[in-house]
């Protein structure tokens, strides 16, 4: 593999360091900020449920971001990861919680718009409208669960040391699943460029088991949000676990099963194939934002709780973050195109 | 790894779970105690069996002394209830502080053997009964803080209802210990004990109203 194919690929790896660092942090965040689990604990599933989600269930979420705008030269897969990194790195240094996810889908927009590819119109409505959604499901489930939860909890009359032990395992398993639907669900933000121009091939195990050129870019993004799960995670965890509003170890499990189960339904080709299969419309598979589902979630248990607790102002930064995100990942992405490909001489797209 | 973890995870809570109700059937023991204790002392004709009484007091405050470091100790080093912690543990040192309070009865009575005329005996074993139901009714606060936090608010307002009771008893018992012949220095040794006995509702009654507190902080 040529040198530069590498340093292509470092963009995603970048935004694959950025999203382990970022957006795991939603999934153990609650948990590790409020000392229910510890880091290394959160740190090792996290890590290894991302790698198997990523491999085993990836594949749906990056066909749709293939469609939004197929990339077809390295130099514009690693300016569009380059910018959606930049754009990520600048709205976390403001403070929003912000996702991958959005800052790539604006990214390849940006792509496009330079280089006069047409943006598919619907497949951009349909995750535009995904991202209103994710939120709103992620609430209503979290709504849902809390209410369930809480019923039980009462009347089943646990012991506090009992209620305890169980909510550390049941965090430690929705966080597992949690990191499970995010590596399926948002692989694509950070492989998906790359798989129309994989510098892989595929390889065959023993005769018994085809690693795929994709599933070993897939493997590589794992390792990349894997890694910036180690290296940088832990403070975005506390400052998830403290500074969003102050909930129980229950209420954190809540959020994180909410967030997990909406990651997992927009990235279940099973799912999907099943409600088709009974005439029912399908789930679009388009990666969502984990931020968003886990802001989601906890708007939810605070309107249950009379919507006092909810920080409004804060929510609607938060949105505005959302809405400008993609907006600012596209700009900075015309900007890295136009350099590379007017100072570096680089094709950037066929 | 973590199969073991959380085994022991388990274990732990379940060897907590039974110290902390150890120590709260250890409380409502040294009350029943302190029940027989009072009319045991009045009873002069029984002081061997009130020394064994007081000793057994002394016993049990030491073990629920031992549980309430063991508790501390596990609670810190394996990390549980991170959220709850700082709660629980204040709750039990209080309620260690009223079987100290319980003990420090015992002691005075012991020391001190205040002469309280046959007049004022039955009003002593009163108030002692009305201070024993107080602390009992406060057994099951915090039994329901631990087990059932939608039964907190009812038992903590019959600890309410006997610390009432129990300031009514003691201003009578008071009140009719001044208005007697007895000579100053005895009235005020007298009013003493009154007085201590009832402290033990003032601080059941608090550490009922703490309780309140974390039950609404803990509620899911």
């Amino acid at each position: 593999m040529e040198i530069t194919i590498l340093i292509f690929l470092f963009g995603g790896l970048f935004l694959g360091w950025s999203l382990g660092a970022n957006d795991a942090a939603n999934v153990f965040g609650t948990a590790v900020g409020t000392r229910m689990v510890s880091f290394t604990s959160a740190a090792i599933i996290c890590s290894v449920f991302v790698i198997l989600g990523a491999i085993i269930s990836g594949a749906g979420t990056t066909e749709t971001l293939g469609k939004l705008g197929a990339i077809n030269a390295l130099p514009g897969a690693f300016a569009a990861c380059v910018a959606a990194g930049i754009s990520v790195y600048l709205m976390t240094k403001v403070g929003l919680p912000v996702s991958t996810t959005q800052a790539i889908v604006g990214a390849i927009v940006g792509w496009n718009l330079y280089t006069g590819s047409s943006t598919n119109l619907q497949v951009l409505i349909t995750i535009l409208g995904t991202w209103i959604l994710c939120p709103i499901i992620a609430g209503v489930i979290a709504m849902g669960l809390f209410t369930f939860t809480k019923r039980v909890i009462l009347n089943r009359k646990l012991h506090i040391l009992r209620l305890d032990a169980y909510t550390r395992t049941a965090l430690l398993i929705a966080g597992a699943f949690g990191a499970y639907s995010l590596g399926a669900n948002n692989i694509a933000n950070v492989m998906g460029v790359f798989v129309p121009i994989s510098p892989f091939t595929d390889v065959t195990i023993g005769n018994l088991f085809v690693f795929s050129s994709k599933e070993q870019l897939f493997l590589l993004g794992g390792l990349a949000i894997a890694v910036g799960v180690f290296t940088y995670s832990k403070r975005v965890m506390f400052t998830v676990g403290n500074d969003l509003l102050k909930m129980t170890p229950v209420a954190a499990f809540i959020v994180v099963i909410s967030h997990s189960i909406v990651l997992f339904l927009f990235a279940s080709q099973g799912i999907s194939a099943f409600l088709q299969s009974i005439n029912l419309p399908s789930i679009p598979l388009v990666p969502v934002s984990s931020s968003q589902a886990v802001v989601g979630g906890v708007i939810g248990i605070g309107l249950l709780k009379g919507g006092k607790e909810v920080q409004w102002s804060i929510a609607g930064r938060i949105s505005l973050g959302w809405m400008t995100l993609p907006i600012i990942a596209a700009l900075i992405s015309l900007i890295v195109l136009f350099i590379l490909e007017n100072i570096f001489n680089l094709t950037v797209s066929f | 790894m973590f199969g073991l973890k959380s085994a022991s995870l388990f274990g732990d809570t379940k060897k907590l779970e039974r110290e902390i109700d150890e120590f709260v059937d250890i409380v409502s023991e040294v009350g029943l105690v302190f029940k027989s204790i009072v009319p045991t002392y009045l009873n002069h004709s029984a002081n061997g069996k009130f020394e064994e009484m007081v000793e057994k007091v002394k016993e049990m405050e030491s073990k629920a002394d031992k549980i309430t470091k063991d508790v501390e100790h596990t609670l810190y080093e394996e990390t549980l209830i991170p959220d709850a912690r700082s709660d629980v543990l204040r709750l039990l040192e209080h309620i260690d502080e009223l079987i100290g309070m319980y003990q420090g009865n015992c002691y005075h009575f012991s020391i001190q053997k205040p002469n309280f005329p046959k007049e004022f005996h039955e009003d002593l074993i009163e108030l002692t009964e009305t201070v024993v139901n107080c602390v009992e009714s406060l057994c099951l606060t915090v039994r329901s803080f631990f087990r059932d936090i939608k039964s907190v608010r009812d038992n903590a307002h019959k600890v309410t209802f006997y610390e009432k009771e129990s300031d009514i008893k003691f201003s009578a018992l008071a009140r009719r210990i001044f208005d007697s012949e007895l000579p100053l220095d005895q009235k005020m040794h007298l009013r003493y004990f009154v007085e201590k006995i009832d402290r033990i509702c003032d601080q059941a009654e608090d550490i009922a109203d703490e309780v309140q507190i974390y039950a609404i902080k803990r509620s899911v």
